[in-house]
């Protein structure tokens, strides 16, 4: 059973001896330990969270957290769940940003690279402050997706917008108003839709399905028992 | 001892190892490793549940114990109807978008509420991709062939014909919505060979592909106007005097008011249970995968179908503790990733199913040739390196950037150093019992997605809950709202509950809690 020895053992000093640090949520301090998330954190002060927790795998962007660390002026953004303590860290919550999101018809766009500019107007007054670059925290550089976007590059657009996690916390940094997360989403699914070939091994594959290519197959699996069942999935490799 | 020290044993062995094949276990060798070690047999965990529609059935007791729980309504509620649809959803994750959204679709006026944001789901998690018989040299019947398998031959054979047959037609409705998913260079959707499949099936989006189709059903339900409910939990259904399904109480989060809704038909898309940490495992799910849904259905009547088995997922993180629980894509183990012991073996065909894999892993804690952390926790390594070794520098940090980003916040580069990982509670296998249109034994009362069961057997296969949520969500959707124009909007009672109180009186309210849950109790007792 299991190991007496210390031989297949990680060393772990902060568990071994929890070191307590005093962190500051939304301007109040606490006393917790060094290393936990910072959304742990908020639950070991006690704190019921309702918004600000999503998936807990740092991928829904429900976590958008505004941080400093201990002297340091910069105030940078973090996904909570996605993010340690340290000693003299000061954070809050990104409260939900009123940004505004165009309404659109994905399919019945006739010209998406001019679209853009109808839904998102805005998009081509980036003043090039490298903002939301420096608010991202999936270290996407923003602030060219919305210049590739504005130039029509829409393929880059959404090969660099692949990690967007949809936080916003790109958008209320941004001097001229622009929500990039909400551009870049747009220009994915124009994209997508738009300007990405039709797999015609797809639509070869429906037809099949439709012409009941697989019915005699069906036919006779399906009337198998369970002991016949059985011994055709063995076959299957 | 020092982490590094104790990796160098993986890094030695590697060379050895790349030339190395592990036979997959056989029929009988399977059976008796997931007899032995897998946590659905581990009987103590187990108890029968004492009354309802599966009544004398055993399932865990964490879950036994809510489902037999109370409401938290009095029998006075005010049931005047805040809101009136034909098609209410409950749950915003991916079944219950692609419900909405062909609910919307057929025409129906249609109300989505979530406990949560439109999206908080386990779906939009989803890395490994979506299993859809594409490729030349597969066919729907293989895709159901290697779901049978994997399922220990226990899957609803009709449910799942309709999804393999459907998963092409998902596909395109997808791409039509701008999905982008990985290609070949000829254009062909590129597939890649999942655990437990005979053919490389999996359509993927880098390791984002559930964020990719959440992110684009969310903005798809918001331009198409659907009506949200957000932070509104489902605390009850509604039934008329027939026992048919006739709407549902939810409560504000924000303010605690409960938020009545008459609806003709009720979709629950509220997907599974790992916040449940049944036996004290870890679980890779959402904030908000409490089961819900099955509480509230089963209150109604509606029957659990293999509601006592669940997937531990093989490569759930340890180490770092920031990312216990944290699911490292089993797309690692597609792509050649090893597992490897503290002596630098091999121990399982990395690609066996996800309840064999899980066992072995489990096994080889058990007798010793795990490795351990000071938070008393244990794993085996996952050899992430091999794959730059294997396929060149950099292929670590091309397919898997979500993986690299988040072992990366805690110093940990996975393209150089392994990662230590242990079985996570991942997945609900059964649910409530749902036929090929998504209904339930109670009229007007759907379930899609993760919170419904029979599909996967006793074992989902990698890759078949993306499908299933896209295909039964649609179905359900499409049922629901054909139904607008033929069912009139039924009474709000609780009758259910009056029924459901009295059985549980008779067997001593020994439960003592209130369902459901909604969400965990993580928030420590301060002072």
């Amino acid at each position: 059973m299991a190991q007496e020895s210390n031989e297949n053992v990680i060393d772990q000093p902060e568990v071994l001896k929890p070191r307590m640090v005093t962190i500051d949520i939304a301007g109040k301090k606490y006393e917790v330990p060094e290393g936990i998330t910072v959304i742990k954190a908020m639950w070991y002060a006690g704190q019921e969270v309702v918004r600000g927790v999503g998936c807990l795998g740092g991928f829904c962007g429900a976590c958008a957290t505004y941080y400093r660390t201990k002297d340091d002026p910069k105030v940078r953004t973090c996904l909570a769940c996605q993010t340690a303590v340290q000693d003299g860290m000061s954070f809050t919550m990104m409260p939900p940003f009123p940004a505004r999101k165009a309404l659109y018809d994905i399919q019945k766009l006739q010209d998406p690279k001019q679209d853009l500019f109808n839904l998102y107007p805005e998009a081509p007054l980036c003043r090039n402050c490298n903002a939301c670059t420096e608010a991202c925290p999936q270290k996407i550089d923003v602030r060219e997706g919305v210049w590739k976007a504005v130039f029509g590059d829409f393929q880059s657009v959404s090969e660099m917008f692949m990690d967007c996690v949809m936080c916003g916390m790109c958008t209320p940094v941004c001097i001229a108003d622009i929500a990039p997360n909400l551009v870049a989403l747009y220009v994915s699914r124009a994209q997508g839709a738009h300007f990405t070939e039709k797999p015609a091994g797809l639509d070869q594959r429906i037809k099949e399905i439709t012409d009941g290519r697989f019915n005699d197959e069906w036919k006779k699996i399906l009337a198998m028992n369970e002991k016949e069942l059985a011994d055709h999935c063995a076959t299957v490799k | 001892m020092d982490i590094h020290a104790l990796q160098q044993i993986v890094h030695q062995t590697r060379d050895a190892r790349r030339k190395q094949t592990i036979a997959k276990f056989s029929p009988a060798d399977r059976d008796q490793l997931i007899h032995k070690y897998h946590p659905d047999w581990r009987a103590s965990a187990y108890r029968p549940i004492r009354f309802g529609p599966n009544e004398g059935d055993k399932t865990v007791v964490e879950l036994a114990t809510l489902l037999e729980g109370d409401s938290s309504l009095d029998g006075s509620a005010d049931l005047t109807p805040h809101h009136t649809t034909d098609v209410l959803v409950i749950g915003g994750g991916g079944a219950g978008c692609a419900a909405a959204l062909h609910a919307h679709g057929a025409g129906a006026k249609v109300i989505l509420a979530t406990k949560l944001r439109l999206g908080d789901s386990n779906s939009v998690m989803a890395q490994g991709g979506m299993q859809i018989s594409v490729a030349p040299e597969d066919s729907p019947v293989t895709h159901f062939i290697d779901t049978l398998k994997g399922g220990h031959m226990q899957n609803d054979h009709d449910l799942l014909k309709v999804m393999v047959e459907e998963g092409p037609s998902i596909a395109k409705w997808l791409i039509e919505l701008g999905v982008l998913f990985d290609r070949q260079a000829d254009g062909n959707l590129h597939v890649k060979k999942g655990g437990g499949s005979s053919k490389p099936r999996l359509l993927t989006c880098s390791d984002y592909t559930g964020l990719e189709i959440m992110r684009v059903l969310k903005d798809e339900v918001i331009n198409q106007k659907i009506q949200l409910l957000e932070f509104c939990a489902a605390v009850e259904l509604l039934s008329d005097n027939d026992g048919r399904c006739t709407g549902a109480i939810l409560k504000d989060l924000d303010n605690q008011q409960h938020v009545v809704v008459a609806a003709k038909s009720v979709i629950l898309a509220t997907g599974g249970i790992g916040r449940l940490h049944i036996q004290g495992f870890p679980t890779s799910n959402h904030y908000g995968a409490t089961g819900d849904g099955l509480c509230l259905s089963y209150r109604m009547g509606a029957k659990l179908d293999h509601i006592d088995t669940f997937q531990y997922h093989p490569s759930g993180a340890v180490y770092p503790e920031q990312l216990i629980g944290a699911l490292v894509t089993e797309g690692i183990r597609s792509e050649g990733g090893q597992l490897v012991n503290a002596k630098g073996e091999r121990f399982v065909n990395e690609l066996d199913t996800r309840d064999v894999v899980s066992s072995s892993i489990i096994r080889e804690c058990e007798e010793g040739r795990g490795i351990r952390t000071m938070s008393g926790r244990v794993g085996v390594w996952l050899d992430t390196p091999l794959l730059d070794a294997e396929h060149g520098p950099g292929t670590v940090e091309k397919h898997f950037p979500a993986m690299m980003l988040q072992f990366e916040r805690f110093g940990i580069d996975i393209s150089k150093d392994p990662v230590l990982i242990y079985p996570t509670l991942h997945y609900q296998n059964g649910g409530v019992k749902i036929d090929t249109n998504s209904e339930t034994n109670v009229k007007n009362l759907f379930v899609a997605g993760e919170a419904s069961g029979g599909l996967h057997g006793r074992n989902r296969l990698m890759g078949n809950s993306l499908l299933d949520l896209m295909v039964f969500g649609k179905r359900s959707g499409l049922t629901a709202a054909s139904r607008t124009g033929s069912v009139t909007q039924g009474k709000l009672t609780l009758k259910h509950l009056e029924r459901f109180r009295t059985e549980a009186k008779k067997h001593g309210n020994v439960s003592g809690v209130i369902s459901p849950m909604i969400l965990p109790a993580y928030t420590r007792k301060v002072g």
